[in-house]
Parts: structure tokens; C-alpha cells; sequence
């Protein structure tokens, strides 16, 4: 087992290290403040590093019932690994739901980005990255003119008055704009498109373990409840399944580092 | 599946585990205090952003990176038990993974360097560099 993880680690860090590379190699890099200040139910409110926390602690935690998993196993408590095993696996659960919101909500995002000197809204996918510079303001002003209604419907949705963009087109070029204008919004040119490649990569990459890794402790409650290891004697597989459980908080930890924190 | 004990056992050292979990909750303890700094510092870049020069940012940014650090040992040591394997296993783990030191600092200055290409126009660029006809400039900032 530990071979293995040793073999992941080598693959993580090859990924998060080529990240470097390239985030060092480009003149401006997204601000990880900006990207993720978002919470669930909390609208439009600035929160930075808020959401990833919440998520980072559920990690954190679903490794201490892990642990706690494998002490009631050298025990050979069965009732306890049980219990533990379920936290664990509600704590992996918890993590994915909180990824997939995370995801959604940039996927889906609306930010207003000039564009060939036209506004328009994007969201962060891998050939998307709203993340660039400020732009300047004059040729904000010269794109307001030249944008399609639709685009201008498009980003007056986005400051979340309410109601569809389609209603919003109703209300006529000239309004649209004046809205536009006065709503101040911050709008920024194209970021390095490499952003999103890695970002949804890299954190693909560990989500798809955390997924594996709830597969493998849904067996081993499983094969738990059903006694099979009463009867082998021995946790021992507990035990390995901890390492890897282990082993996606130690990478989320530097996942955390390189994408949310620095 | 029914092989018993003794041949299912993987050889490695099996400490007695203290009874207690009063370690695993200290070191739950000590990840989620680092955690908290760490966001805490996290904060105080976001709020002093556009404020500090390069140095403090840097500084820590770096400080930040050996938090992390400190809670990848925790991890590997207590929850993972690797402290308590026997020593020579350990080393197969950590030796070859201090290749990363290395990977990090070479490829990180590889980045670092290209970025200092691309941004130099044919003007400020040592000539060397200007051996071949410099067409291209790449993308000025």
C-alpha cells in the first residue's frame, strides 16, 4: 500500500508541479481570493477561502474518524469500526457534494469580461478564464457601445435583480447600458486559459479519489457488518483502506496550498 | 479467504497501539489549529492585497507552505502510523519522494525564466539571446 500511495504521490506532484510551472511563466495569475469567495445560499456575498475551509475541515475530520475506525478495529470492536466507518463515509459524501457545488457555481458563473472589444459573460471552465487583468475603464466604455443586446441582457442578469434574461432584453439597449454602467461592475480581460485546465484537473483528479475512496470504505463497512474480519481475526484491510483515506487528506492539504491559499 | 492469521499478516512492526485516543485527538487538534493559521494568514494577504511589496507576500506565502508541511507530517506520522514502522521502511518512502525538493525549485525557476523571456523585447534582451532574429516578441505586458 504504501508503494502505491508513494506512486500517486509521484503522479500529484507531477501535476501540481507543472501548475507551478506554468503560473510562475505567465505576468498574471487568477487571485485565489477572487475566484473562490463564494458559500452556498449567501448570494453575491464576498467570502474568501470561507467555502474551501468548510470543506478542508470535513477532510480533516473524516480522517480522524478514519483513525478512530482503525483503533476500535485493533480492538476488534466491531460495533465501533461500524460507526466509525459511517462517519467516514458521510464525511467523504459531505466533501463531494461540497466539490460538485464548487464546480457548479464556476462553471455556471456569470462575470462580465471584455472580449475583442466586446463585453460578455463567462464562467470558469477549461477554455474559459474570466480571471485576467482589470480593464480599462475607457475601453469598458467604448465596448458598452458595440456589445449585442443579448450579451448586455446577459450581464445585467448576472448582477442578480431577479428574473430571466430574456425579460431583461425587454428593457432596451439604452436602459441596459445606463444599468450596466451604473452598477460599477469590476470587468476584466481573459486570464491564461490554463487556469481552469488545472484547476479542474488537478481537483478532478483528487475528487475522483475521494470517490474511490468512499467506494473502498462503503466495502470494507460492508465486509465489517457482514464479519469477515471477525472471522479472518484481524482489521488488517481497515487499516489499509485508512492509508488511502489518509493519503486523499495529505493531497487535498497541498491541493488546498497551491490553489486556494497561495 | 479463511488463511489463517499468521499468513495473512503483512510483515511489518505492529506496535502495541496506546489504548487511549487522547493522541488522536491531540493531533486532530494540532492539524486544525495549522489549518486555522494558515487561513488566518491567508486573510491577512487577502486583506493587505495590493498594500505589501514582494518580500513580505512572499515571506508568507512561503511561511504558509511550511504550515503545510508540518500538517503532512502530522498526517503521515499519527494517522497514517508511519512514524511507527521501523526505520529502513520509512526511508524507502521518504527518500525517493525528497526528489520533489529538487522538481520544485528547478521547475518553478524554469517557469520563472520563461516568463523573463517572453517579456523581454529585443531591446533589453542580452545578446545572446538576440542571435536568432527576434520576430516574434511574444506577449509584452
Amino acid at each position: 500500500m504504501w508503494y502505491f500511495l508513494m506512486s500517486d504521490a509521484f503522479t500529484f506532484g507531477a501535476f501540481l508541479i507543472s501548475y507551478g510551472t506554468i503560473r510562475f511563466s505567465v505576468n498574471h495569475w487568477a487571485d485565489p481570493n477572487q475566484v473562490f469567495n463564494a458559500f452556498p445560499f449567501a448570494g453575491h456575498a464576498n467570502l474568501p477561502l470561507a467555502f474551501v475551509s468548510l470543506m478542508t475541515f470535513i477532510l480533516i475530520f473524516s480522517s480522524v474518524t478514519m483513525v478512530l475506525a482503525v483503533h476500535e478495529g485493533h480492538k476488534m470492536n466491531r460495533k465501533g469500526v461500524e460507526k466509525y466507518m459511517i462517519l467516514t463515509i458521510i464525511g467523504g459524501l459531505a466533501f463531494l457534494g461540497c466539490q460538485a457545488w464548487e464546480w457548479t457555481h464556476m462553471i455556471t458563473g456569470d462575470h462580465t469580461v471584455l472580449v475583442d472589444g466586446v463585453l460578455q459573460t463567462m464562467g470558469t471552465t477549461v477554455t474559459n478564464n474570466p480571471w485576467g487583468v482589470a480593464a480599462d475603464p475607457g475601453a469598458i466604455t467604448a465596448a458598452l457601445q458595440k456589445t449585442p443586446d443579448a450579451n448586455l441582457a446577459a450581464i445585467v442578469h448576472s448582477l442578480g435583480h431577479g428574473g430571466t434574461a430574456d425579460a431583461h432584453a425587454t428593457l432596451g439597449r439604452d436602459q441596459m447600458i445606463s444599468t450596466i454602467q451604473a452598477a460599477n461592475l469590476h470587468v476584466t480581460t481573459p486570464g491564461p486559459i490554463a487556469f481552469g485546465g488545472y484547476f479542474f484537473g488537478i481537483t478532478g483528479f483528487h475528487g475522483f479519489h475521494v470517490f474511490s475512496g468512499v467506494v473502498i470504505n462503503v466495502i470494507m463497512y460492508l465486509k465489517t457488518k457482514f464479519g469477515h474480519f471477525d472471522q479472518r481475526g484481524h482489521y488488517e484491510m481497515i487499516e489499509k483502506a485508512g492509508l488511502y483515506w489518509h493519503f486523499v487528506d495529505l493531497v487535498w492539504v497541498f491541493v488546498f496550498l497551491c490553489f486556494y491559499l497561495v | 479467504m479463511s488463511s489463517p492469521h499468521d499468513l495473512t499478516k503483512e510483515v511489518t512492526f505492529h506496535p502495541e497501539h496506546s489504548s487511549g485516543t487522547g493522541r488522536i485527538w491531540k493531533v486532530f487538534g494540532i492539524l486544525s489549529l495549522l489549518t486555522i493559521i494558515e487561513l488566518a494568514l491567508g486573510y491577512l494577504l487577502y486583506a493587505k492585497h495590493g498594500e505589501w511589496s514582494y518580500t513580505p507576500v512572499i515571506s508568507t506565502k512561503i511561511l504558509i507552505g511550511v504550515l503545510t508541511l508540518a500538517k503532512a507530517y502530522y498526517i503521515v506520522s499519527y494517522f497514517m502510523h508511519l512514524g511507527d514502522e521501523i526505520r529502513n521502511f520509512i526511508m524507502t518512502i521518504i527518500v525517493p519522494l525528497a526528489l520533489f525538493i529538487w522538481f520544485i525549485i528547478a521547475f518553478l525557476a524554469d517557469g520563472e525564466s520563461w516568463k523573463q523571456l517572453k517579456n523581454t523585447d529585443g531591446h533589453s534582451r542580452p545578446v545572446t539571446e538576440q542571435a536568432v532574429p527576434a520576430a516574434n516578441h511574444g506577449e509584452k505586458k
